[in-house]
């Protein structure tokens, strides 16, 4: 035994040690006079852990609750989501770690050196690409927001926090090649109106985006908040359309046909359709419409009378937020929140709003204006247009009920 | 003579600096061509008319028994639905308040769903069903969804033929739609 794993052995007995003393001292003192700890604490007494002792760094033990909100007691888990702690973040930029999960048909472990991107359809010069070829061409990268299209459905907001709500939203810097600048190389033909992209996991994910879109700011991506892409986010390459329903961000990504027509795959007719109360689908429903929610104080926290900071996150698949009002008396008045810079274009934005509360009971929320002065709906002013049974593209605002003792509840509940 | 030489360094300026910087319209090299053979082996979408629906050919008789061996123990053995999706039923409930969307009932176009089957089922062996078997399957629940007779054989021309009950369904995004 070295000197210091000996060193390092006292110190894990004695933050064990000190972490039960502490844990004696709440579960007996109760809420009464809280232990104040002592003037040096232990971990200030012997060296902490070896540097590069965690070669890829993880959080503190103390954070390890701090973890994605995997629904429980699915049918099963390959076509399923896991959501955002949205409740516990702050800033705008969702750790890899945390982004939420959508996948059709799991998670595939792929094999960079054996991936390949294939172009084709109506191009004068139909490519392969290698993932090296790809990280050749000229780079850009940009923090985007992703969102799932249900997120959440109009019939399953009985959640409790502002992850069970909301948690399909995250953020993040993506980097990679302008897909305008590989659609170039390959050269599209003027009949070119589609561009048909397929993921190389097992559901084959298949969507089509107009060409339009293509050569505006579509972006075949390949790291994440400056490291690869994570296995859960498309290693090691993605589409990321910024501003679109995130499951035309096809991941995996291995083949681009350039086609005069959409392909009508199940993922665009059956699925991410929205049904309309006539019985007629919306089709195509591909901007992600503004919207808010309060993060803090929300759903299972509690509060005391007193001062506490209102905040939460924004954003418009149309680009810039341009305000965020926020409600403490269950809307009868509305303030300006302030908003964080920098804003972005198609991010998530933090908002926040100095607040003291008297003790009455009451509801808070926020509602999202955008650059286009859209003004994101109460539930009401959406279903009465939608119906509750379009599933996609619920983008009301968040009510957050707050009791006399303090207890923060879903509003809708 | 020094004006020669002032003009020559200015001319091998532009000559370096448009050698050095690519423009965004050019073509950068980068990559090879894919082959024939190869864009073939990759290309399995299938267009909603069903002209990309490659040879091969399978009965209902037939796609009842792969139903059974590769489907039903998700999708029930009549597509009535359990950990997979409800396949069957729902036809004229779209505009009540239990709308139920099935193949049957939704989906819009009959090579969408030979294109779904052979990509991505069944979930737990993808892309592993021959042409032939697609093509049974997917008649035997086009016949379940009482689409087709019992006696049908589904092939590129028969399955682009069916007409799906909410092939008009559909319509475009009128978003905006909704005031605060």
């Amino acid at each position: 035994m070295s000197d210091s794993d000996t060193i390092n052995a006292r110190r894990r007995f004695l933050v064990r040690g000190a972490a039960a003393a502490v844990g004696a001292v709440a579960g007996s003192a109760a809420r009464a006079e809280e232990a104040t700890p002592p003037a040096i604490p232990d971990w200030m007494k012997v060296p902490g852990a070896d540097t590069g002792s965690q070669p890829y760094g993880t959080p503190s033990r103390f954070e390890a609750g701090l973890i994605r909100n995997v629904p429980k007691g699915l049918k099963q888990y390959t076509s399923a989501s896991s959501r955002t702690p949205l409740q516990d973040l702050d800033g705008i930029l969702t750790p890899n770690g945390l982004f939420y999960e959508r996948h059709h048909g799991g998670i595939p472990d792929i094999d960079p050196t054996q991936h390949r991107l294939m172009i084709h359809g109506l191009v004068e010069r139909p490519l392969v690409l290698t993932m090296e070829d790809i990280r050749r061409f000229p780079s850009e990268s940009h923090i985007y927001f992703l969102e799932c299209s249900g997120n959440p459905g109009f019939e399953a907001i009985k959640g409790k926090t502002a992850s069970d709500l909301v948690g399909l939203v995250s953020c993040a810097e993506w980097t990679g090649v302008r897909l305008a600048t590989v659609l170039r190389e390959a050269g599209m033909k003027s009949e070119a109106k589609w561009v048909v992209a397929e993921g190389a996991d097992a559901a084959a994910m298949t969507r089509s985006i107009p060409v339009a879109k293509c050569l505006d700011d579509a972006l075949l991506v390949y790291s994440q908040n400056g490291e690869r892409l994570r296995p859960q986010q498309g290693y090691p390459l993605r589409v990321f359309l910024p501003g679109f329903e995130g499951n035309m961000s096809v991941k995996w990504l291995r083949r681009l046909n350039v086609s005069a027509e959409p392909a009508y795959s199940r993922e665009e007719t059956s699925k991410y359709t929205d049904l309309m109360p006539d019985g007629t689908a919306r089709q195509f429903t591909f901007v992600m419409e503004a919207k808010s929610i309060v993060t803090r104080p929300s759903g299972t926290q509690r509060i005391t009378p007193g001062f506490h900071e209102i905040t939460g996150i924004a954003w418009t698949g149309r680009g810039q937020i341009r305000g965020v009002q926020v409600t403490t008396d269950g809307g009868k008045t509305w303030q300006d929140a302030a908003l964080q810079e920098p804003v972005l274009n198609r991010a998530l934005t933090r908002f926040r709003l100095p607040w003291r509360w008297d003790g009455t009971p009451t509801t808070i929320a926020s509602r999202a204006i955008d650059e286009t002065g859209y003004v994101q709906p109460s539930f009401d002013a959406l279903t009465a247009v939608r119906g509750l049974k379009s599933f996609y593209h619920n983008n009301a605002v968040v009510p957050w009920r707050i009791a006399a003792d303090g207890e923060v509840a879903n509003g809708y509940a | 003579m020094a004006m020669h030489e002032a003009r020559a360094v200015v001319f091998m300026a532009l000559v370096l600096t448009c050698a050095g910087a690519a423009r965004a319209t050019e073509r950068l090299g980068i990559g090879r061509p894919a082959s024939e053979a190869e864009i073939a082996a990759w290309n399995i979408d299938i267009d909603r008319d069903g002209r990309k629906l490659p040879p091969g050919h399978g009965s209902v008789a037939q796609g009842r028994a792969v139903f059974d061996a590769q489907c039903a123990s998700c999708h029930g053995s009549r597509g009535e639905g359990g950990t997979g999706e409800r396949l069957v039923g729902g036809q004229g409930t779209l505009a009540s308040a239990k709308p139920l969307k099935t193949v049957g009932s939704f989906w819009p176009y009959a090579p969408t769903l030979f294109d779904y089957i052979r990509r991505a089922m069944p979930m737990n062996a993808p892309q592993s069903l021959s042409d032939d078997d697609v093509y049974a399957v997917s008649g035997y629940v086009l016949y379940l969804n009482g689409l087709i007779p019992e006696r049908a054989v589904l092939d590129a021309a028969t399955l682009a033929a069916v007409r799906m009950p909410n092939r008009e369904g559909f319509v475009s995004d009128p978003r905006p739609d909704v005031r605060p």
